[in-house]
């Protein structure tokens, strides 16, 4: 579905990405890892043509996307729910569900997709007419990944959706995006959870300084001691 | 009693002029953070349009202000797709040169086109026809302004709050690049800014001109300035803030005109911005701003 191909990425004259190749098939849950600055959301970035790719390609569907804006390959069917959540604070939960579904035209369809998300996520409903704002981290992140669901997506990327949460919601988060798969839909996640991401990936990546270091099954990974001590370090829970 | 009545009227249609025209300019700042410092041109090309319909024998008032209204959202939307679009990444400070490099064009456009001098446009003048209630006696203008100003505050709160691109614009105030990501143009979402400004300079346009029966080249050059005042006043970037920011300024202004002796009635702008200049020493935020220390994030 997605083939990341040689992309590198600039900033001015840093490169935060060199020459990384990955992909994403249909049906996947693919988690890119690695630590704080090594290029993750810079690759994200580069996906959804917020930042432009200075080398190489990235293909969607088999057709090269790298010259459309934002607006069009979100309309394609890719999507992201940023780092830190970035829910509208100024909006309603309702409204932030109706802006995320901004690209669809099928009135009854959004109807129909915001009912079955409120009950799989009653705690949004209870909070629709509050303001993004007013919302928990939890629920922030909860909202940010139903907001972005409502676009209806064949792609979904989470950059750290883990970030900042307690535990407990932590599970929650991760319950929700493992769940997502019986729903059809293809993920890319970004964490630094590599432990609790790696039980519900089928494939890892690992990015270092820009490089890509590993590329693997999540099982290989996590059943390598080696492994994850050379990538993940040590002090990982 | 009277005089209180009618003064308090002409205040709240001062008052909604300015509110008028700080609408547009916060609506402007708000989704992309410029100061369209050439807001103020549009009261002058709805001006001169005005002008123009009446010298080549169009000269009625159901056509002149349809027309008006129209030619002022064209331009707004015009300049944002030729001058403002193409400096949108450039730092902030290249928006506002750009912003006074379009009003000095506009102004000399209007200059060398038809004149230096003030032109009288009576078209819009029976706007001033006086109607009395009981005793007492306002002008059809004035009813006008507060009215339709009302009535375009109530339609721009349902179009911010029923639509999804009014919601897009409202979310753009705070995190363009999400709005983007969810699949809202960019570009769409400012052009509307700007539509919207534009109309509602057009209204102003319409009650300015009627109030002052002339035009001149250099016209929209206070009401910017005071537009902008109202705006710091209420909260920069806040819409509400500049509806309030526009009264409070209306009704400062004709407070102290009633208030100032004759011989101190030069002074009256000092006296409101020293006025205003206090209220800020209080409310460093504005009106109806939310406070912000350096550091804070603004989502
Ligand atoms: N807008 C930017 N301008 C300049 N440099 C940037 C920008 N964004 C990121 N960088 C740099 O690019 C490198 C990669 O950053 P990136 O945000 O992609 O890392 P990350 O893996 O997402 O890190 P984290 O886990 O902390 O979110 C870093 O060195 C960072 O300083
Ligand atoms: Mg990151």
């Amino acid at each position: 579905m997605l083939e990341v191909d040689n992309v590198s990425v600039n900033y001015g004259a840093v490169r935060a990405v060199h020459s990384v190749s990955l992909s994403v098939d249909e049906g996947e849950i693919v988690t890119l890892l690695g630590p704080n600055g090594a290029g993750k959301t810079s690759m994200l970035s580069a996906i959804i043509g917020l930042v432009p790719v200075a080398e190489g390609t990235v293909t969607f569907e088999g057709q090269n996307i790298n010259r459309l804006d934002t607006e069009s390959r979100v309309a394609r069917g890719i999507t992201v729910t940023p780092e830190g959540r970035h829910v509208f604070a100024n909006l309603t939960v309702e409204e932030n569900l109706i802006l995320g579904a901004a690209i669809r035209r099928d009135a009854d369809g959004v109807a129909r997709d915001l009912e079955t998300y409120l009950d799989m996520f009653p705690i949004l409903r209870e909070r629709f007419k509050q303001s993004g704002g007013s919302l928990s981290g939890g629920e922030q992140q909860m909202l940010a990944v139903v907001r972005a669901l409502m676009s209806g997506p064949k792609l979904l990327m989470l950059d750290e959706p883990s970030l900042g949460l307690a535990p407990q919601i932590v599970d929650q988060i991760f319950k929700l995006i493992s769940g997502l798969r019986d729903h059809g839909l293809t993920l890319l996640v970004v964490e630094q959870n590599a432990q609790e991401a790696l039980k519900f990936a089928d494939r890892a990546y690992i990015l270092s300084s820009g490089n890509l270091e590993f590329a693997g099954t999540a099982e290989e990974l996590r059943t390598s001691a080696d492994l994850m001590k050379a990538y993940i370090g040590e002090g990982v829970s | 009693m009277q005089y209180v009545a009618e003064q308090a009227l002409n205040a709240l249609s001062i008052g909604a002029e300015y509110s008028l025209l700080a609408l547009g300019l916060a609506i402007v700042f708000s989704v992309m953070g410029l100061v369209n410092f050439a807001h103020g041109e549009f009261l002058g090309v709805g001006g001169y349009i005005m002008y123009a319909m009446a010298l080549f024998g169009a000269g009625d008032i159901w056509m002149i202000l349809p027309v008006c209204l129209l030619t002022v959202v064209i331009t707004a939307v015009l300049l944002e797709r030729v001058a403002f679009r193409p400096v949108r990444r450039a730092p902030a400070t290249t928006g506002l040169l750009t912003a006074f490099g379009v009003a000095i064009i506009l102004q000399n456009v209007f200059l060398m086109g038809v004149s230096p001098r003030p032109k009288a446009v009576p078209a819009v003048a029976v706007l001033n026809t006086t109607v009395d209630i009981g005793s007492f006696t306002f002008t059809i203008l004035q009813f006008l302004e507060a009215g339709v100003t009302a009535i375009a505050i109530v339609l721009l709160v349902v179009f911010m709050r029923r639509t999804k691109l009014g919601l897009a614009m409202r979310a753009a105030a705070h995190d363009f690049t999400t709005v983007r990501l969810m699949g809202v143009r960019a570009n769409r979402v400012i052009a509307t800014a700007f539509a919207i400004s534009g109309f509602l300079a057009g209204l102003a346009a319409i009650f300015f001109i009627a109030r002052r029966g002339a035009i001149d080249p250099f016209m929209g050059l206070l009401p910017v300035l005071k537009a902008f005042v109202a705006c710091v006043l209420g909260g920069f970037g806040s819409l509400p803030g500049a509806v309030v920011g526009g009264l409070v300024l209306g009704i400062l202004e004709v407070v102290l005109i009633i208030l100032l002796p004759d011989f101190l009635a030069g002074l009256r702008d000092a006296a409101v911005f020293f006025i205003i200049g206090a209220i800020l020493v209080g409310r460093p935020q504005g009106i109806l701003g939310k406070k912000a220390e350096l550091g804070d994030k603004t989502a």
